[in-house]
C-alpha cells in the first residue's frame, strides 16, 4: 500500500464502528467502574450515527471529507465527553489532511498529531493524568519515529496506544469523571483510552 | 437587551430547575436550558448547546454556566462553532449559585464582561471583602460616603429575593456601594452576610450618584425590600 486514500478512511471508519459495536459492554463496564458507566453506549451511538452518513457522502470523498464528517457527527451524537474529546481529533485530524487525496507517512503522522494535540487543548490533560491521553501521546511519538511506511506507522501507534492504555491501570486519575474517585480509580484500566487503542488498531487492521 | 445565559448540565431537569430558579429573580433575562442528550437521557447535547446559545442571544452576549466535565467540553465545542465566540463566555462557576448571581447581574442591564464577573465570583467570606482597599481604606471615608443603617424586618431577612432587588437597585446607579462592608452589587456576597431579621444592614456609598443610591435603597428598605 503506498498512501491511505479516501476508500480506505471509510473502511477504517466503519472498522470502528464494527469493533466499537461488538466491544460495547467492555467498554461501558470499564467505563462503570470508574466513570459514569456510558462510554460503550455513547461511542456506539457515535458511530453507528457515522455510518449513517458514510452513504450520503460523495463516493471519491477525500481523507479529509470523511473524518470531518465523523467528527461533525460524533460532536453531536456521543452525549458525553468522548463527543467533543473524539470530535475535536478527528476535526483536527480532518483540517490536517486538508484536501489531500492520499495521506503518505508523512501526512499521516501529522493527522494524528493534530488530533492528539487537538484531545489536548480541548480536555486540558497531560500525559499521567488517566486519560485518553496517555494512549495518544506515546501513539503519535511511535508514529512520528516509525519511518516512512504508512502501515508501519499505522502498526506503531496501535500498539504503543495498547501499551498506554494498559498503563492507565495503576493511575490516579486527575481529570474527568474518575477524577471524583481518588485513589479508588487505581486498578482499573481508563475506558478512553481502551477506545483510542481500539480506534487505532482498527486503522492498523484496515486493509 | 440584556445578556442571556445559556445553562448547560447532563440533566434536562437540572437545566430546566436552573432556569426556573434564577428566571424567579431576573423576569427580563433570556435564560435557556440544554440539559440531557437528544433522546432524553443523561449526558449533554452538542446541538442542544447551539440551539440554547441561539435562544438566549440577544446582541449583549451570551454567558454559559456548566454542571459537570463534558458539559463544559461541549460548551467549549460549540464556541468553535460559533460565528462570534468573542459573544459567548463560559463562566467558570457553581451552575446554580452562578446562574442565580449572573440572572440578577443581567437583570440590571450590565455588560457581558459585568455578568460573567458576578457568576464567577464565589462570595469571598466578609473578612477578604472588607480588605480590599477601596472599602475599607481612609480614601472611602474621606470621600464623605452616604449612610444608611436599616434593621431588617423581613421574615427570613436579606434572602435570595430581597437580596436580588437589593443588587438591582444598587447596580443601577454610579456609585460604589457596599452593605456591612461587602459590595451591594455582589448577590453571592450579599447572601453570604447570612443577614436574619431583626440584624442591621449599614449601607454605605461613595461616588457620583451616592446620594441617589442611598435614596432608592432606604426607599427599597421602606417596602421591606419588596416583600
Amino acid at each position: 500500500m503506498s498512501g491511505l486514500d479516501g476508500a480506505w478512511t471509510r473502511r477504517w471508519i466503519e472498522a470502528i464502528a464494527a469493533e466499537v459495536a461488538a466491544r460495547k459492554s467492555e467498554l461501558t463496564s470499564l467505563d462503570r467502574a470508574i466513570g459514569d458507566g456510558d462510554h460503550g453506549e455513547n461511542l456506539d451511538r457515535g458511530f453507528q450515527a457515522v455510518l449513517g452518513k458514510l452513504d450520503a457522502l460523495e463516493a471519491d470523498a477525500a481523507p479529509g471529507a470523511v473524518l470531518k464528517l465523523v467528527a461533525t457527527t460524533l460532536i453531536s451524537t456521543v452525549g458525553g465527553a468522548a463527543g467533543p474529546l473524539y470530535g475535536t481529533a478527528f476535526l483536527k485530524g480532518a483540517m490536517a489532511a486538508g484536501d489531500r487525496a492520499e495521506l503518505d507517512a508523512r501526512a499521516l503522522v501529522e493527522v494524528l498529531t493534530a488530533a492528539r494535540d487537538g484531545i489536548v487543548a480541548r480536555g486540558k490533560a497531560e500525559p499521567g493524568d488517566k486519560t485518553m491521553v496517555d494512549a495518544w501521546s506515546p501513539a503519535v511519538d511511535a508514529a512520528a519515529a516509525a519511518g516512512d511506511d504508512v502501515r508501519g506507522v499505522l502498526e506503531a501507534a496501535a500498539s504503543a496506544a495498547e501499551e498506554g492504555a494498559a498503563a492507565t491501570e495503576p493511575l490516579v486519575a486527575h481529570k474527568g469523571r474518575a477524577s471524583y474517585l481518588g485513589e479508588r480509580a487505581a486498578g482499573h484500566r481508563d475506558p478512553g483510552a481502551e477506545s483510542t487503542a481500539l480506534i487505532l488498531r482498527a486503522a492498523a487492521a484496515t486493509s | 437587551m440584556t445578556v442571556g445565559l445559556v445553562i448547560v448540565s447532563h440533566s434536562a431537569r437540572i437545566a430546566e430547575g436552573v432556569v426556573e430558579l434564577a428566571a424567579q429573580m431576573a423576569p427580563t433575562v433570556r435564560i435557556a436550558p440544554a440539559g440531557g442528550t437528544d433522546d432524553g437521557g443523561i449526558g449533554t447535547s452538542f446541538d442542544a448547546v447551539q440551539a440554547a446559545l441561539a435562544a438566549a442571544e440577544t446582541g449583549d452576549g451570551v454567558v454559559v454556566l456548566c454542571d459537570l466535565g463534558s458539559a463544559v467540553l461541549t460548551a467549549e465545542t460549540a464556541l468553535d462553532f460559533a460565528e462570534d465566540p468573542e459573544r459567548i463566555r463560559i463562566a467558570d462557576a457553581p451552575i446554580v449559585e452562578g446562574a442565580v448571581a449572573a440572572a440578577v447581574t443581567a437583570e440590571s442591564g450590565a455588560s457581558l464582561a459585568e455578568v460573567l464577573a458576578a457568576a464567577e465570583d464565589r462570595g469571598a467570606p466578609v473578612a477578604e471583602d472588607a480588605a480590599l482597599p477601596s472599602v475599607a481604606a481612609p480614601a472611602a471615608a474621606e470621600d464623605a460616603a452616604v449612610v444608611l443603617e436599616v434593621v431588617l424586618r423581613n421574615e427570613h431577612g436579606l434572602h435570595a429575593r430581597p437580596a436580588a432587588e437589593l443588587v438591582r437597585t444598587a447596580g443601577g446607579y454610579d456609585a460604589r456601594v457596599t452593605v456591612n462592608g461587602v459590595d451591594a452589587k455582589s448577590l453571592l456576597r450579599v447572601l453570604a452576610l447570612g443577614l436574619d431579621r431583626g440584624s442591621t444592614a449599614r449601607f454605605e456609598a461613595t461616588g457620583e450618584q451616592a446620594a441617589e443610591a442611598i435614596a432608592a435603597i432606604e426607599a427599597l428598605a421602606d417596602a421591606d425590600f419588596g416583600e
